[in-house]
């Protein structure tokens, strides 16, 4: 299928995007990757009026360490978190994640904001941004503000990005004491997971603390588990959290799984996750 | 002696070298291909070319009780809007069905849906405009309403027949068919083991890197009509373009270029391509149709989807006595024009039980329809479930004797030195190597040494499991597959050879390439059957107007039939090479043979003439040659064969998986495959052959499955939800041949193409099954997804 006919524009700074973004209110949408965006056009699942193309704008992208954290610039690509040393070093779980999102053609297009302004519950990066406690720093043409990760996503590619606002970088603190792991179960490489664990803990003497388990794919947006993040808490590694994931998660049947099938699938990566954090 | 040992003809006392056949030559067309110079139907431009989409029902069975063009027709670009009716007019329905297929009925169908559409993707409607893009946009203004009707979606409801989805034809049942060869009951009486296990096949498709495409380009002065069509049998086509929008044969030309895979999908005709062509003919100019990935799930044919019940009686020794087979399968509202959907299943009773001795066997079979879309021949059409159900099931009457699988399959398959034999179910084999087969494979994969490392994994809690799959497989169809039943199909093949002045050497034939490398195989029988060396060799197919007439590629049968014809033509023009030798040398054909590009002495393999040269003089200098003596060096032969309905081949394959109990999840570690298919002409191609072949199966094992709503609507209609196999799941395929050459023809080949798509889903279905049998859990549902194997293992507890 082609595309319907729509406007385009590629302004040169943030605050001509968001002024486009202000003129023509829900009639725009912002493409960078256009990972995600260019196949709903093609489908004609979506059919904006215009297209503002952020990807000319200074100052979106860039990896740094800012006092005690890690920020990442809206456009920066998967495929640069996945090879960044600086991520490697400062924020392994984002290293660990990248090469599960999609494919390397799809890595080398695609942006973090993107990913995280759509808020696909079955994506990576805001599963991680909720394990990590990260803040998102959003602009309009009201000015910026910051916005905690677990305030930001809430439900079916629902988040708290008002009209006309942009996702310009993520903040996120540096864990140096933590150990992580990120899980997830695809049929085939870089499909969708059937469900996907971000995990975090601080090891001590065989014992886990602050643990924070984020799933995706655990219902329609990321979820922090944090009944079964509590029973794990100040323990060794949990064999079983089924109970307390029950009430966590409440995970969409798809069509090769039901909701049962994917809270098993939880509980057994939760399993794996805690037992390689204490590892 | 082998077609290899002959192969290339020998003049007597000749030294020559020993031809190409059963070398790893590469093909010509790769490089080509992967330089991106391909020439597809969607990279053709044509001055007032016109693009057609289609507006297809949204419903799976409704009413259309109102279309209205009129914002349509108006929309920028558009230069027609029509219906089934306007279509009509210029192309006449057609019915799926064949006479040998006693029985067999369908219901006459229209290019477009008149009144009524019967499957959530049927066309309803036609947008001609400029551009693709203008017309999506302008197929979006159609207004179209429908009156829902019931929707016949599962198979039993479609036997039942509470709702006739064809009132005409009095129930939903296409073709039903049963044989009785033996005595069953009383082998089941008297049997010591039954066994008896229901399997499900889930339904799927197969997915071309190119979709289906058609250009088609009317002449109304000429009153000419050229398809430029992605289709495997292009002669049918030209038959049949002809019949239903009343255009000479002669004056129908369809010409196939470069086309991304075809797999059986392409073999088949299509109401959204048949309507294309009547555009043309109504619009009087070229209109293309080519479908997009969306299309292509909805409207290319599906295959598969049976719901099987098998029983198998054997005796305390394990002796197999008996097979008892029932066989419901779905095809969607229209039996598929012209080669019926009645086959699949027809071969699913021909093919059970194929590859062993017992004598006794009962088959039944429904073909129903329902309001899905249609499914007809992909890719090993039968095989799959034939060979997965009769190996699912001796291996659990393996099982239940406790008997290692690979040592019940050498007592009860075909004896290497049965043949001629003739099976259970009929089916005659002129000479197969079951045995020799599963010895090499047993070897290949040092099945033993499999077995002890699994059992001591399984100590230490790693479920792996082994799983073997034998099977025979349908190649070189004579007259019996179509032919006998009224289709105009051809059975037969035919290639000429032509020499040029330079010497290079001009092939063409009737066999079509769709990137299986049938070309590359012409080449080389031809280069080795002329003398020739294959940088001289120049491959033409595709073409109605200048290649032989043909059946063209499916049913492997391309290098068996196609490569027959080609050889007969060589050995002709090497003939006639050599008769105008001889007259220039003015010395006795018989001194003298063909080699290296070069008329050379036989007995001293001294150089005498440069094909170049005698070319020159054949063309350019015949007034130097006899008064008497005209050169003949364009030759055609033709071949069918006759002798044998199929000339069947077989093979087995294993598969080792290891299960994960906690997730459900399969990994393939390791695949093998040992076949005979006769001759090997390349043993590169072969093996590739065998290695696709081997990942389509796996695919409908494991993760391809289209999977429709209670209502008929296709839930997963795009390349994220439909789960091709991809390469980073697919294991190493290792690859054995035995050659037991057909004497049916010289060349002594049998067909490849879908050997590993018959054999794969047996194999990984035992491998899976072998893993879970300490667990005391048993899958037969393809596709085995995690899911599945989590509910045989109660895992997953909760039903959702």
């Amino acid at each position: 299928m082609k595309s319907p006919a729509f406007a385009y524009a590629k302004p040169r700074t943030l605050d001509e995007a968001c002024g486009l973004l202000e003129a023509h209110g829900e009639e725009s949408r912002i493409i960078a990757g256009g990972q995600s965006l260019v196949a709903m056009l093609n489908l004609r699942l979506a059919a904006p009026g215009l297209l503002v193309d952020i990807n000319a704008i200074e100052g979106l992208g860039g990896i740094s360490v800012q006092g005690d954290r890690l920020v990442i610039g809206a456009l920066v690509r998967h495929r640069e978190i996945e090879q960044s040393g600086m991520v490697a070093e400062n924020c392994p779980l984002l290293a660990q994640a990248a090469p599960h999102i999609a494919h390397v053609a799809i890595r080398n297009s695609g942006t973090i904001g993107g990913s995280i302004a759509l808020a696909d519950p079955a994506a990576e990066w805001p599963a991680c941004c909720l394990a990590l406690d990260a803040t998102f720093r959003l602009v309009s043409k009201k000015g910026e503000r910051r916005v905690a990760a677990r305030d930001f996503f809430k439900g079916l590619f629902a988040t708290a990005l008002r009209p006309a606002e942009l996702v310009a970088a993520i903040e996120i603190p540096l864990l140096p004491n933590h150990r992580s792991v990120f899980l997830e179960l695809a049929r085939r490489r870089g499909d969708y997971a059937i469900v996907g664990l971000a995990a975090l803990a601080r090891p001590e003497g065989g014992r886990l603390h602050d643990v924070r388990l984020a799933y995706l794919g655990g219902g329609d947006a990321p979820i922090l588990a944090r009944h079964a993040m509590q029973a794990a808490e100040g323990k060794p590694p949990a064999a079983d959290l089924s109970a307390e994931l029950a009430r966590d998660l409440s995970p969409l049947a798809d069509l090769e799984n039901r909701a049962a099938t994917k809270l098993h699938l939880a509980n057994v990566l939760a399993r794996r996750a805690l037992a390689a954090l204490a590892a | 002696m082998t077609a290899r040992d002959e192969l290339p003809v020998k003049g007597s006392k000749t030294r020559t070298q020993a031809g190409y056949i059963g070398k790893a030559e590469p093909r010509a067309n790769a490089k080509r291909l992967l330089q991106g110079r391909g020439s597809f139907i969607d990279d053709l431009r044509f001055p007032r070319l016109a693009q057609v989409v289609f507006l297809r029902s949204p419903h799976a069975h409704a009413k259309i009780r109102k279309l209205d063009f009129s914002k349509a027709r108006t929309a920028p670009g558009v230069i027609a809007v029509v219906d089934g009716r306007a279509v009509a007019e210029y192309c006449t329905p057609w019915v799926g069905v064949l006479s040998h297929l006693k029985g067999l009925k369908s219901a006459p169908q229209f290019p477009i849906a008149i009144d009524r559409a019967c499957w959530q993707g049927e066309a309803v409607a036609a947008v001609v405009a400029e551009t693709r893009a203008q017309a999506e946009d302008a197929c979006e203004l159609i207004v179209a309403e429908y009156d829902p009707l019931p929707a016949v979606i599962d198979m039993h409801e479609a036997l039942a027949g509470r709702h006739v989805i064809h009132p005409d034809l009095g129930d939903n049942i296409c073709f039903n068919r049963e044989v009785d060869f033996g005595a069953v009951e009383a082998a089941f009486a008297k049997a010591d083991v039954v066994v008896e296990e229901s399997y499900s096949f889930g339904r799927h498709t197969g997915v071309c890197l190119e979709g289906r495409a058609i250009l088609a380009d009317y002449n109304a002065a000429e009153h000419t009509l050229t398809v430029h069509h992605a289709t495997q049998a292009p002669h049918m086509m030209q038959d049949i373009f002809s019949k239903h929008l009343n255009i000479p044969e002669a004056n129908v030309r369809v010409i196939c270029r470069d086309i991304g895979g075809a797999y059986g999908i392409k073999v088949h005709v299509y109401p959204d391509e048949m309507c294309t062509a009547a555009l043309s003919i109504m619009l009087r100019r070229p209109v293309k149709f080519v479908a997009d990935r969306m299309e292509s799930f909805l409207s290319d044919i599906h295959a598969r989807e049976h719901k099987v019940k098998v029983r198998l009686a054997a005796t305390k020794a394990g002796e197999i006595l008996a097979f008892d087979l029932d066989d419901l399968t779905a095809i969607g509202p229209y039996s598929v024009y012209p080669r019926t959907s009645g086959i699949e299943g027809n071969q699913v009773v021909n093919l059970t039980g194929g590859p062993y001795k017992h004598q006794n066997y009962r088959a039944k079979l429904n073909v129903v329809f329902t309001n899905k879309n249609v499914t007809c021949q992909y890719r090993a059409v039968g095989h799959p479930i034939a060979v997965a159900l009769t190996e699912g099931i001796v291996d659990l009457a393996a099982q239940k004797l406790g008997m290692d699988p690979a040592e019940f399959r050498r007592r009860n398959l075909v004896p290497d030195d049965a043949y001629p034999y003739t099976g259970a179910a009929g089916m005659k084999f002129e000479l197969l190597s079951h045995h020799q087969c599963l010895d090499k494979l047993l070897a290949l994969m040092d099945y033993k040494a499999l077995r002890a490392e699994q059992a001591e994994l399984r100590k230490k809690g790693v479920y792996r499991g082994i799983g073997l799959a034998a099977m025979i497989e349908v190649t070189n169809p004579s007259p019996a597959f179509y032919g006998v039943g009224g289709a105009r199909i051809s059975a037969q093949d035919g290639a000429t050879l032509r020499l040029e002045p330079t010497g290079m050497l001009t092939v063409l034939s009737s066999v079509t390439e769709q990137g299986q490398g049938t070309e590359g195989i012409f080449a080389q029988i031809a280069a080795t059957a002329v003398g020739v060396t294959m940088d001289k060799v120049k491959v033409i197919t595709g073409d109605t107007s200048t290649t032989p007439y043909g059946g063209g590629t499916w049913a492997s049968r391309g290098a068996g039939i196609g490569g027959e014809a080609v050889l007969q033509a060589g050995k002709a023009l090497r003939s006639n090479i050599l008769d105008i030798a001889a007259a220039i040398l003015s010395v006795d054909k018989a001194t003298l043979d063909v080699y290296n590009n070069e008329i050379i002495d036989a007995a001293s393999g001294a150089s005498r003439l440069p094909l170049a040269e005698l070319g020159r003089v054949a063309y350019f200098r015949p007034d130097t040659l006899p008064m008497k003596f005209q050169s003949e060096l364009m030759v055609t032969r033709h071949y069918t064969p006759r002798e044998y309905g199929f000339t069947f081949t077989n093979g087995i394959q294993a598969s080792l998986v290891e299960i994960h109990p906690d997730t459900g999840f399969v990994k393939l570690l390791k695949h093998w495959c040992v076949e005979d298919c006769g001759t090997v002409i390349n043993p590169m191609l072969v093996d590739e052959q065998i290695r696709g072949g081997v990942v389509q199966g796996i695919g409908g094992a494991l993760f391809e499955e289209c999977h429709y709503s209670e209502d008929g609507q296709l839930l997963n209609a795009s390349m994220a939800d439909y789960l091709v196999p991809m390469s980073g799941e697919m294991p190493d395929i290792v690859c054995g041949h035995v050659e037991s050459p057909t004497k049916s023809s010289e060349l002594g080949a049998k067909g490849v193409g879908e050997a590993g798509t018959a054999g794969a889903p047996g194999a990984v279905m035992n491998a899976i099954n072998d893993a879970l049998a300490p667990l005391n859990a048993r899958v037969n549902s393809m596709p085995f997804t995690p899911e599945r194997i989590l509910d045989a293992l109660g895992a997953a507890n909760a039903k959702g």
